[in-house]
């Protein structure tokens, strides 16, 4: 009897035996993580360094910046489908596992933050409409939603799976009604990366992170769409060529690679000008209107100065999008990936301002900055996703045809 | 002053408390607690994951003896009215399950235990600190159980909670008066128990709307302020003090500005 195999025809795999040891590793560390989700849910969030005036702390940083860095699934997805850049079709599945495994991450990370995960659903059944949290939470269910619609296909082609009838006609019509689910993931997308950005921009008891904007929505909710437009797509290219690394095989073709980094490179250019616009504006205005100035926000503390805001917005903003602007920037393989690893760098950075700096400055004047670390429960749940991210880029690699280019670039016989 | 809190006709239940009087004796600390069931850690050294509905801060005027002044600044919930006129306290809009509430007709901002899920985005917008998360189960000492207030629930590990006001003083005072035939509540009807603990009558309460209470007058004095008005929270706690230092301490102001720029005192120019 003819069986099938489980890997894709035509592509090598690494022996079952170092597959094994590889997920062995992987599963130890997210263990580790979900020991720790086990003691925050059942012991509560004293488990945590986080206290009153630390409400937001490293969760909702990862939450924040994971979603930013999934953000490649639908930037990648809309100019695939919607504008019609063929060649992105190349990237387009990884993207999307990437983009499942942030948001799901992002999920998991929320359902341990709050401190009655039992209640978790009152945010959708007593939904308050004027909360930026609301517009997440639906949001980012629901992009969920279409990301796990995007990826199912791409399951649906591993060669065992293929050879049902049912699953096989629905992946095939699945991909031609594809550009649908992408414009949804682009209309939600826009909202809840927005929505993310407006969590703190409509914070008015909070200088640091006040913005003004455009009825309901202050300019943080335009700039963090934007910043996970452009710096989403870096990431997925950073994990593709982690992938190629690892694997010792090139899996997408460089001229895919550079159109994605010359896109985001704009994105990133185009953002950072916004960006220091916005800070321009807020330093100059809204922040001492409120009867701040400036070097308030950046000095009388041992950790955050004048230092934080030059990485995010020279070194990890200016400098990437000079690199992923430029031809020569973008071809020589070391300087890309240096850009878009700053861009990586340079969205995270700004997550971590935009909710633990904010929450570190002092506002009623006879109080103290408020300085924080993590506990140790709250790093391993931090990490916990990137072991359970490694695990499904590890099943998708060994068994699903991700890349449409391997095959040609790696060539068995 | 009443323009900012909304409707005349509306009530607006605030307080006014005199720093020039209060001692920092912790009477109101202690009655709130009691009040109010607000439990206790076994080690309460770290104040940052304490529960406390009013705080008192140590405030000093920087200088060296003998010229060194100190001042104790007791802090509840401000119970924001926020921007506008129509209810916009900082914390308010941004609850995602409506767990928390501004009553448009008492102005009280309250806090509802059982439909809170624990996000602790209002504690992130309040600048004041004034919203107390339940990091763990409260744990009642011996028979410390027996002497909880059966008025108010105890609330339960994983919410936030903060000052009331009293509200159930306010509910019981509307039942007495609906009992007694009566549409209104007098001003010593509905007072919560911090004011009614302190032994030098710095805190004074009632509606700030209402000119026959005296927090009427009050805070109209020249010696009121109110903390972080610059931000628009619009409070409705308002501070008394003889003194400019502790009235600067209020609000923020850059070096260059030499006289507070308050809305308030917009408003009063």
């Amino acid at each position: 009897m003819e069986t099938t195999p489980l890997i894709p025809q035509g592509v090598k795999r690494c022996s079952k035996l170092q597959f094994s040891l590889w997920m062995a590793a992987a599963g130890a560390v997210l263990l580790w993580g979900v020991y720790a989700m086990y003691l925050v849910w059942f012991k509560g969030l004293n488990q945590t360094n986080m206290n009153d005036a630390y409400g937001f702390a490293l969760w909702i940083w990862a939450d924040l910046a994971v979603i930013a860095l999934g953000g490649g699934a639908f930037f990648t997805g809309f100019l695939t489908y919607i504008i019609g850049k063929d060649k992105l079709k190349n990237i387009i599945n990884y993207a999307v596992i990437i983009g499942f495994i942030c948001y799901s991450s992002a999920l998991l990370i929320l359902a341990i933050d709050i401190g009655q995960p039992l209640r978790g659903w009152f945010i959708f059944w007593h939904a308050n409409v004027h909360s930026m949290l609301t517009e997440v939470a639906f949001c980012l269910s629901c992009y969920f939603a279409v990301l796990t619609i995007e990826f199912l296909p791409i399951i649906f082609e591993n060669p065992k799976l293929d050879r049902v009838p049912f699953l096989h006609h629905l992946s095939h019509n699945m991909h031609r009604i594809m550009a649908v689910f992408a414009a949804t993931g682009v209309f939600l997308s826009f909202f809840h990366q927005g929505s993310l950005g407006g969590v703190s921009g409509v914070l008015f008891g909070r200088p640091f992170a006040f913005r003004e904007g455009i009825n309901v929505w202050p300019w943080t909710f335009f700039l963090f769409t934007w910043s996970a437009a452009a710096c989403g797509p870096c990431f997925t290219i950073l994990v593709t060529w982690i992938t190629e690394k690892l694997t010792r095989k090139k899996l997408v073709k460089d001229d895919v690679i550079q159109l994605l980094a010359k896109i985001s490179g704009w994105m990133l250019a185009t953002y950072i000008i916004a960006k220091i616009a916005d800070t321009l504006y807020w330093a100059m205005v809204t922040a001492p209107s409120m009867g701040f100035s400036f070097m308030d926000f950046y000095s009388g503390n041992p950790v955050y100065g004048i230092w934080i805001l030059i990485l995010e917005i020279v070194i990890c903003g200016i400098v990437p999008a000079v690199i992923l602007i430029t031809r020569k920037g973008r071809e020589a393989k070391s300087l890309l990936m240096l850009g878009v690893v700053l861009a990586v760098v340079g969205v995270c950075v700004n997550r971590w301002v935009m909710i633990l700096q904010m929450l570190a400055v002092p506002v009623v004047p006879f109080e103290e900055w408020f300085m924080y670390a993590p506990s140790w429960q709250e790093v391993a749940t931090t990490i916990l996703p990137v072991a359970y991210g490694i695990l499904v880029i590890s099943l998708a690699h060994r068994y699903l045809p991700v890349f449409p280019q391997e095959r040609e670039l790696n060539p068995t016989n | 002053m009443k323009e900012e809190h909304g409707d005349k006709h509306t009530k607006r239940y605030g307080m006014v408390i005199d720093l020039d009087k209060c001692t920092g004796c912790g009477a109101c600390m202690v009655a709130c607690y009691a009040e109010n069931n607000v439990p206790f850690k076994k080690d309460e050294t770290d104040k940052l994951d304490s529960l406390n509905w009013i705080r008192i801060f140590q405030l000093t005027n920087g200088k060296p003896y003998p010229d060194t002044e100190i001042c104790y600044l007791p802090m509840p919930c401000q119970h924001c009215d926020g921007i506008g006129k129509h209810g916009h306290p900082p914390c308010v809009s941004v609850c995602p399950a409506i767990a928390t509430d501004y009553d448009d007709s008492t102005g009280v901002v309250s806090q509802i235990p059982t439909r809170c899920f624990g996000c602790r985005y209002c504690m992130a917008a309040c600048p004041y600190h004034a919203r107390k998360f339940n990091w763990w189960d409260p744990v009642w000492p011996a028979d410390t159980k027996k002497y909880l207030n059966p008025n108010v629930s105890t609330r339960m590990r994983g919410v936030v909670e903060k000052c009331t006001l009293c509200f159930h003083r306010y509910q019981q005072a509307r039942d007495k008066a609906y009992l007694e035939g009566r549409e209104e509540i007098y001003e010593s009807e509905y007072q919560p128990a911090c004011a009614q603990a302190c032994p030098t009558n710095a805190i004074t309460f009632g509606d700030l709307n209402n000119p026959d209470h005296a927090v009427f007058k009050l805070k109209n004095s020249p010696r009121a302020f109110r903390l972080l008005e610059r931000l628009h929270t619009n409070p409705k706690v308002y501070y008394l003090s003889s003194k400019t230092w502790v009235r600067r301490a209020g609000d923020n102001y850059l070096e260059n500005e030499s006289r507070p720029k308050s809305n308030r005192q917009k408003i009063h120019s």
